[in-house]
């Protein structure tokens, strides 16, 4: 009940500044521009798709790269979103509010982290209902479809987590917004790191920490557990890693 | 358990680092009481205030809000507690109303009172017809009143208010002070001030707290005797001599100042005002002004501050 009360604060602020706008439609019209882009890749080479025997389909040409490279473009976006989640709460002297009210240190942050979600969750909608339209001139693997937008938006929500804990530790939203691309962006290429990564993209310990390993194999409509869970595991650490430095304030 | 007892502190100390922000205060605070929380800027009043109203846990001691203490049942404790910091908590993108609606809703408040105590909060404080502007576009003045309004909108026991009056005008400052005077009527009042007149005006008793101790606490009698001086400033049409006044009874100098102006200073128990006017009569010295020294915020200060490391020097 806090928790939603705080959440629906964080999102209604968010809509009250034009950054919220801005990203909204720059996110859309980039999009707008692979998805077209990803059309006529696939017109073009759909008569020799026709050839081949199980040949793939229109999802797994189409739908599937617009996730994978939604996933790099979010990956510079989200940062600058969830750089004022709390630093600014901070600067501004509104955390003390929040502080001195009768409301808990995790309902504080889940709360926000739920905010910046329930905002963050509008643009794998769009997605989702760009690569519906396609339905007007074929038939979709609703299975590849899901999980791919499932996969995009676990990462989403681990991007936000990350991006909450960064900027509980600074009071300089421009602070937050880098290190956040910077732990991402670490967090996305770990396993380049010297043919590390075996023929599936497994076997290492780095890939086993790379976001991109764990979303690519949710992208190929593979859902095992295991990828999901890593996904929840990482967002619960951030979130505690929150709570736990915003409590650390307090202490002597 | 006295029921009255809103506020007790006993002992509590902060430390920054090694630093002693604030050392072994002890203090209580009862039911309708306005508390004046005075001290120079650094003194330790915020850090103070802040380790009340939960922003911060104290390193040692302990706070104990109506009777529930603040570090073992947080939840409790601040739900009868209403803080407005130094810096008031707004959201600049959100009306008035909004605003209040959300802390209305922090605080707990059920959803079927929402309506009633945000009306009462707005007429509280003098908010009635801006609420549905935007807060970053009010005045310094009325920013401050919707701080307050954001305090005291769950009608808690205590309301704690870090210098509610920096930076605004006159006229507001007076509105302010008044607001809170009508607060202290229904609930305890903690107020940090570094300015003298401000608590004169609004509290009952006054703590003044120097480099994170307590050196006094006392009603705001006490603290009026305390500022009163020993000496007065006299001004004469006619010239007069020091040697004229020196037998006036408690006289122990006569000081000349410029423009036919004298100083009398004067025993502290024995004020030589009247007698000092029966003479001018008396010789014709055409007395037109006779002001009695007061004491600033400051020289209280420094009077307390002194002896109590002159105690401290001698066992």
């Amino acid at each position: 009940m806090m928790v939603l009360h705080i959440a629906g604060r964080e999102l209604r602020s968010l809509f009250l500044s034009p950054l919220a706008w801005a990203v909204l439609a720059v996110m859309l019209l980039i999009h707008a521009y692979l998805f077209l882009s990803q059309i006529e890749q696939y017109l073009v080479i759909q008569p020799q798709l026709a050839l081949i025997e199980g040949a793939p389909g229109v999802t797994e040409v189409v739908v599937s790269p617009l996730f994978g490279s939604a996933a790099v473009v979010l990956l510079l976006v989200v940062p600058l979103l969830t750089m004022r989640l709390i630093s600014e709460e901070r600067r501004s002297g509104t955390l003390s509010l929040l502080l001195s009210a009768p409301v808990s240190m995790w309902e504080i942050v889940i709360g926000k982290y739920l905010g910046i979600v329930a905002f963050l969750f509008i643009l794998p909608a769009m997605l989702g209902l760009m690569s519906l339209s396609l339905l007007a001139g074929g038939s979709l693997d609703f299975g590849l479809l899901a999980a791919g937008l499932l996969g995009l938006a676990l990462m989403l929500a681990a991007f936000a987590a990350v991006g909450l804990f960064m900027s509980t530790l600074t009071i300089y939203p421009t602070v937050a917004a880098v290190s956040t691309f910077g732990v991402l962006l670490l967090l996305w290429i770990i396993d380049w790191a010297g043919g590390t990564t075996g023929e599936d993209g497994s076997g290492s310990a780095l890939a086993y920490f790379s976001m991109m390993h764990h979303f690519q194999v949710l992208l190929r409509g593979v859902f095992d557990t295991a990828d999901i869970a890593w996904f929840l595991l990482f967002i619960v650490t951030f979130l505690v890693l929150s709570i736990l430095r915003l409590e650390a304030d307090r202490l002597p | 358990m006295n029921s009255d007892l809103l506020i007790q502190v006993e002992n509590l100390s902060r430390y920054y680092g090694s630093r002693a922000a604030v050392d072994d205060i002890s203090f209580e605070l009862r039911r309708g009481e306005v508390l004046g929380f005075l001290g120079p800027n650094g003194a330790g009043k915020s850090t103070t205030m802040q380790v009340i109203s939960g922003n911060l846990a104290p390193s040692e001691g302990r706070v104990v809000i109506n009777g529930i203490d603040i570090l073992e049942q947080p939840r409790q404790a601040k739900a009868a507690l209403g803080f407005l910091p130094e810096q008031p908590p707004l959201y600049r993108e959100l009306t008035v109303d909004e605003y209040l609606r959300y802390c209305a809703g922090l605080n707990r408040i059920p959803r079927s009172r929402i309506s009633q105590a945000m009306e009462s909060a707005r007429e509280h404080c003098g908010l009635a017809d801006v609420g549905a502007r935007l807060i970053g576009n009010l005045s310094k003045g009325y920013q401050q009143r919707v701080g307050i309004a954001q305090a005291i909108i769950h009608s808690p026991d205590v309301v704690i208010l870090d210098e509610p009056t920096v930076g605004l005008d006159p006229i507001q400052i007076r509105e302010i002070r008044h607001l809170i005077r009508t607060l202290g009527e229904q609930h305890s009042v903690i107020l940090s001030t570094h300015i003298l007149p401000e608590v004169q005006a609004t509290c009952d008793r006054v703590q003044i707290i120097s480099q994170g101790r307590l050196v006094l606490s006392d009603t705001i009698e006490g603290l009026e005797r305390r500022m009163q001086g020993s000496s007065l400033t006299a001004a004469f049409r006619q010239q007069v001599e020091p040697a004229d006044l020196t037998d006036l009874p408690g006289v122990m100098e006569v000081e000349m100042l410029p423009d036919r102006r004298l100083q009398l200073h004067h025993v502290v128990d024995q004020n030589p005002a009247e007698a000092l006017v029966e003479r001018s009569v008396a010789q014709g010295w055409g007395l037109y002004e006779l002001v009695p020294e007061r004491m600033s915020l400051e020289d209280v200060f420094v009077d307390i501050t002194c002896a109590d490391r002159l105690q401290e020097g001698e066992p």
